[in-house]
């Protein structure tokens, strides 16, 4: 299995100077509350002060002030109720390896940092990244998309791990869903078994999806481009109380 | 004289490639005309010829068919249009005519005018741009879009009727009566991107989604804010310098505003009236595409009367329709919709260039002012790409993905004006403006340079550059399944993350569109059918199916499927497969498996099919007996084609069309044979279905060179166009090759429904290219019963129905039923 590829250099030297215009100028207040926190965290996630301390108010809001937070408490994200595909999101949130370690397997709960790194692997890109980081953000998103499908973390996404997201996501349909599910996750395995392994003779088995393949497939999506959420610089509003 | 002009009435008559020539003469000719008539009424005429009668349309007749016969001739020749745009061609063809009309008849005869271009050519253009607008696209970008198309044109307006004002006053263009207003307005009505030139030059290029969308949605809405400057800088115009005093400024202001977003929202409500229509035209099928074009056309003429802008109104009509009708509609109709929107913009975007180049051949307008053309050129070209630099740099620090500077280049670079200006600079009114033919020469070369000259650099541009090209997507179920996942997944985490953003609103959005529109603006039927998934799905079968078809044939035979030890080979390599994953679905699965290999009709048949196909095939057995004795030749009976102007009905005789396959198929049998391929015994044959018989007509050349398939053609009931209507599995690649020309690269995921056609090309040649498919393939069909009721898993429903009965005949068992049945069963 290959080891998710570190965090990437984040944009340390924009991101520090703010932070330190930051804690230069607004000395209290909840501003500087994070930068307590762990100041770390800014290298680290990439993250502007602003966005962590914006992704703070969150965490405590979601986990009702506490240090930790569990499943529960995403679960009950109003906005998340009509997600298919929750379950898969929340379990990413708590697999060690969207964590950037190496350690595999999941948590019960995760603390605020824990919670930023999973966050960071959505962060948009940036324009004076290189070519090089760009590739590297690139692996890490797909390898967290990855790693959602990819549930007992074998390095593999069988035949039944796919099927089990290809069904939640047509949940909605009812029992046609669950048949068509299972349609579709055979002829989607078929497809990329046909293009990844295309002399494969009558007796050969393909057991899943590596992550090779897997970027192999999602090459004309684009998705690194596209892989990101716009987290607010500023302090504001949040949605959804929950 | 008077002679070689009738000389030139009979040419027109007899040589339509001289018409460019001779009608020109019309009105000249008039008079003489009727004089020669007159003369000769002593009886009853037995012919008369009256061609002041039928001039105007013949006429009108007559410059389309030439503007599509240069196109023609410029298609022809594909070397010269890989280096030249088309569209500088059909300028360049224009020239060419234009000069032959002058050199006839000193005058310039036919001209753009405002009045044609902008209610005839222009509406088809805007509608079908606005129709195939990529949606998601579009509106992810909008922001940029509108602050390029908006504050982009006033920049460009302003600064260059500003700069020429500097420089008239700095005496760099000598003696001209233009005041400030007048530059204004000059710089308004040439500060607008044009959208039929930025297609026909980006379309050939091929750069990335977003390149394309914000220049290409700049361009349209960019239209429409050039015409309401127009119009407001010509009221100002019109008043005077004097009588301009804060009020009327504040309210030129308002009244932009006013136009653009009127007109956008008459658009909107003509697009849901629109979508209200096509939800009741279940019994009108056959006009039903007429609705989309008459209500298009009414949003845009609605507009012009409010005096709103017709372009915007239009672009949105076509915006907010499309995925409602697409979904009310019968399928059948969805591409007559399509297919005539191509044909009449293209068309239209054929006739504008050509008469572009034809209107500059004439004396009369041209004024020449070295300075002031050349500082409008050179103006234009930098003030542009001030203007991109700014906004980008601007937008750069609000966009999630900045734009490179590469692509501000293209951007830039891709500036193109066109013949909006054009209809504009005609439109000025010479007793306001003194100087309006030295505009309107300065117009046509700006267009003549920005679309020949920038049009031929872009290409070899967009390479050296190495922008990012669009990624020819092949659509794969995966992917499909994986942008689900993707967009779920980021609604997810904005959800979690607390962040109001794009997703998010989306979803809002979509959740809304699904609560009020669908159930106020569709059909409940079409409603059910919303799961892209699904079609994709669906589609991906028929693609399949097809390739497993031509594997077959490109082998020889079906033999594989035929083969048992295959089959058995197989079948415990499926076991195993899915015995190691899942071993609770084991028997559920191998029991599908089972069915489509061994016992395929009381599954694969669809429930309501089952009956008539049994009985047809014993029908069609018999037929097949007596046809093949009779040696397949008596059937040269006449071809039964009935006219309806209701139903479209192909030919449904039975015997014919089988006797007809019969033929076909035995030719291809001999030809197969000269071939040495060896491998084919008539009962092989009896596998191809019909999906693989039409595929057969494309492909014949490679697969069979002797193959005729003109005799099946003409004489049988298969409307040719029929391979290219069904169901959306086969495609001649030949004729996919410019079908869509204004959105070939995006397949937005919420349109794959309408586009996958468009995904779909060539199957053959990928079967071809591909390695041999296992068996496993045909896995993929079973599922087709689930997504029952259409034509296409009717059709091949027979694959494996012949399986079944390959070992009680000898004889070729028929054909499947005609095609007629489509239309039955959409």
């Amino acid at each position: 299995m290959i080891l998710p590829p570190p965090c990437p250099a984040p944009l340390g030297c924009s991101s520090r100077r703010e932070l330190e215009a930051q804690t230069g100028s607004t000395m209290g207040g909840t501003q500087t509350r994070v930068t307590q926190l762990d100041p770390d965290l800014v290298e680290r996630t990439g993250f502007s002060p602003e966005q962590i301390n914006n992704l703070h108010k969150r965490f405590q809001q979601l986990s009702e002030n506490k240090e930790t937070i569990s499943r529960e408490s995403l679960n009950r994200i109003p906005a998340l109720a009509n997600n298919p595909i929750r379950s898969q999101i929340i379990e990413a949130f708590f697999d060690k390896r969207n964590q950037h370690g190496s350690e595999v397997g999941s948590l019960e709960e995760i603390t605020f940092e824990q919670f930023l790194m999973v966050m960071s692997h959505f962060r948009p890109p940036t324009v004076e990244m290189t070519d090089e980081e760009k590739e590297a953000v690139r692996r890490e998103k797909l390898r967290f998309l990855f790693n959602m499908h990819d549930t007992n973390g074998d390095g593999t996404i069988t035949l039944a791990e796919y099927r089990k997201v290809v069904e939640e996501l047509l949940s909605k349909c009812g029992t046609i869903g669950q048949e068509a599910a299972k349609e579709i996750t055979d002829a989607a395995m078929l497809e990329v078994a046909s293009t990844n392994v295309p002399h494969m003779g009558p007796e050969d088995f393909y057991e899943g999806i590596t992550f090779e393949h897997f970027e192999q497939i999602l090459k004309g999506l684009e998705m690194e481009s596209r892989m990101h959420i716009r987290f607010l610089d500023t302090a504001t509003v949040h949605c959804g109380k929950s | 004289m008077g002679l070689r002009r009738h000389a030139d009435l009979w040419l027109l008559g007899s040589a339509m490639l001289l018409c460019c020539v001779s009608p020109l003469k019309a009105e000249v000719k008039n008079s003489e005309h009727e004089s020669h008539s007159n003369s000769n009424i002593t009886g009853i005429p037995i012919v008369t010829f009256k061609w002041e009668h039928v001039e105007t349309p013949y006429l009108v007749a007559l410059w389309v068919l030439v503007s599509f016969l240069c196109k023609l001739v410029i298609e022809a020749n594909h070397h010269v249009t890989n280096i030249i745009p088309e569209s500088a061609l059909l300028i360049c063809a224009g020239f060419i005519l234009g000069g032959i009309i002058w050199g006839a008849d000193l005058q310039q005869t036919f001209k753009l005018t405002p009045t044609v271009f902008f209610f005839y050519l222009l509406p088809p253009i805007i509608l079908d741009s606005g129709y195939h607008m990529p949606n998601k696209l579009f509106f992810t970008n909008l922001g940029a879009i509108l602050v390029y198309a908006v504050i982009g044109t006033c920049w460009n307006a302003a600064s260059l009727g500003l700069s020429l004002w500097g420089c008239h006053k700095g005496g760099a263009m000598g003696e001209l009566d233009i005041g400030l207003l007048q530059y204004l307005l000059f710089g308004s009505l040439i500060a607008a991107v044009d959208p039929v030139a930025v297609l026909a030059v980006f379309e050939q290029v091929h750069v990335n989604e977003v390149l394309f969308i914000l220049v290409f949605g700049e361009s349209l809405l960019n239209d429409g804010v050039t015409v309401v400057l127009f119009n407001v800088f010509d009221a100002f115009v019109t008043l005077g310098g004097a009588q301009i005093d804060a009020v009327e400024i504040i309210k030129g202001i308002i009244s932009f505003f006013v136009v653009a977003f009127g007109g956008s929202l008459l658009g909107f409500v003509f697009g849901l009236l629109m979508c209200f229509l096509t939800r009741c035209t279940k019994n009108i099928q056959i006009i039903e595409p007429g609705f989309i074009f008459v209500v298009g056309y009414l949003s845009y003429l609605t507009a012009e009367m409010l005096s709103l802008s017709a372009i915007l109104s239009c672009v949105f009509c076509g915006v907010c329709c499309q995925k409602y009708i697409n979904a009310n509609m019968n399928e059948n109709s969805v591409k007559t919709v399509k297919y005539a929107m191509k044909v009449f913009a293209n068309g239209s975007e054929t006739m504008i260039f050509v008469f572009l180049g034809i209107s500059a051949i004439d004396k009369t307008i041209w004024v020449w002012n070295t300075g002031f053309i050349l500082l409008t050129l050179l103006f234009i070209f930098i003030y542009r790409f001030i203007g991109v630099f700014i906004q980008t740099w601007i937008l750069n620090r609000f966009r999630l993905v900045p734009l490179e500077f590469i692509d501000q280049l293209i951007m830039g670079f891709g500036g193109l004006r066109g013949a909006v200006a054009y209809g504009l600079a005609v439109m000025m009114d010479e007793n306001k403006i003194k100087e309006k033919n030295l505009m309107v020469s300065t117009t046509l070369i700006v267009v003549f340079f920005t679309v020949i000259v920038q049009g031929i650099i872009m290409k070899p541009l967009v390479k050296w550059l190495k922008v990012k090209k669009a990624t020819e997507s092949e659509l794969t179920l995966i992917e499909k399944v994986q942008n689900r996942v993707f967009d779920h997944m980021l609604v997810a985490i904005e959800d979690i993350s607390g962040q109001i953003g794009h997703n998010y609103m989306r979803d809002k959005w979509k959740n809304f569109e699904e609560k009020w529109m669908m159930w106020l603006l569709m059909k409940p039927s079409a409603r059910k059918k919303q799961d892209h998934v699904f079609n994709v799905f669906h589609q991906l079968n028929l693609k399949d199916a097809v390739e497993y078809v031509s594997e077959g044939e490109s082998r020889g035979s079906l033999e594989f499927i035929r083969n048992d030890s295959a089959i058995i080979d197989f079948k415990k390599k499926l076991g195993e497969d899915i015995f190691d994953t899942m071993p609770d679905v084991t028997a559920d699965t191998s029991f599908d498996h089972g069915i489509v290999l061994r016992d395929p009709v009381p599954s694969v048949s669809l429930e309501m099919h089952e009956q008539t196909m049994n009985g047809l095939r014993e029908m069609e057995d018999l037929n097949s007996h007596h046809l093949l004795q009779e040696h397949l030749y008596k059937g040269r009976k006449q071809h039964r084609h009935k006219f309806s102007r209701n139903h479209l009905t192909i030919n449904t005789d039975e015997d014919e069309v089988q006797e007809i396959f019969q033929r076909t198929m035995r030719r291809r049998l001999e030809s197969f044979k000269s071939a040495k391929m060896g491998m084919g015994p008539p009962k092989i044959i009896s596998k191809h279905t019909k999906k693989e018989q039409q595929k057969l007509f494309s492909d014949s050349g490679s697969f069979f060179p002797d193959f005729e398939f003109s005799e099946a053609d003409s004489a049988s009931g298969y409307d040719p166009s029929y391979s290219y209507r069904s169901g959306g599995g086969i495609e001649n690649p030949a004729f996919m090759a410019d079908l869509d020309p204004v959105v070939p690269v995006q397949i937005p995921p919420w349109l794959a429904e309408a586009e996958l056609y468009s995904g779909a090309v060539s199957p053959s040649q990928r079967a071809q290219a591909r390695p041999p498919l296992s068996a496993g393939d045909l896995r993929r069909l079973a599922p087709l019963r689930i997504s029952t009721r259409s034509t296409d898993s009717f059709m091949m429903a027979d694959i494996p129905a012949a399986e079944q009965r390959r070992d009680s005949f000898d004889l070729p068992p028929p054909p499947p039923p005609p095609p007629s049945k489509d239309g039955r069963h959409q």
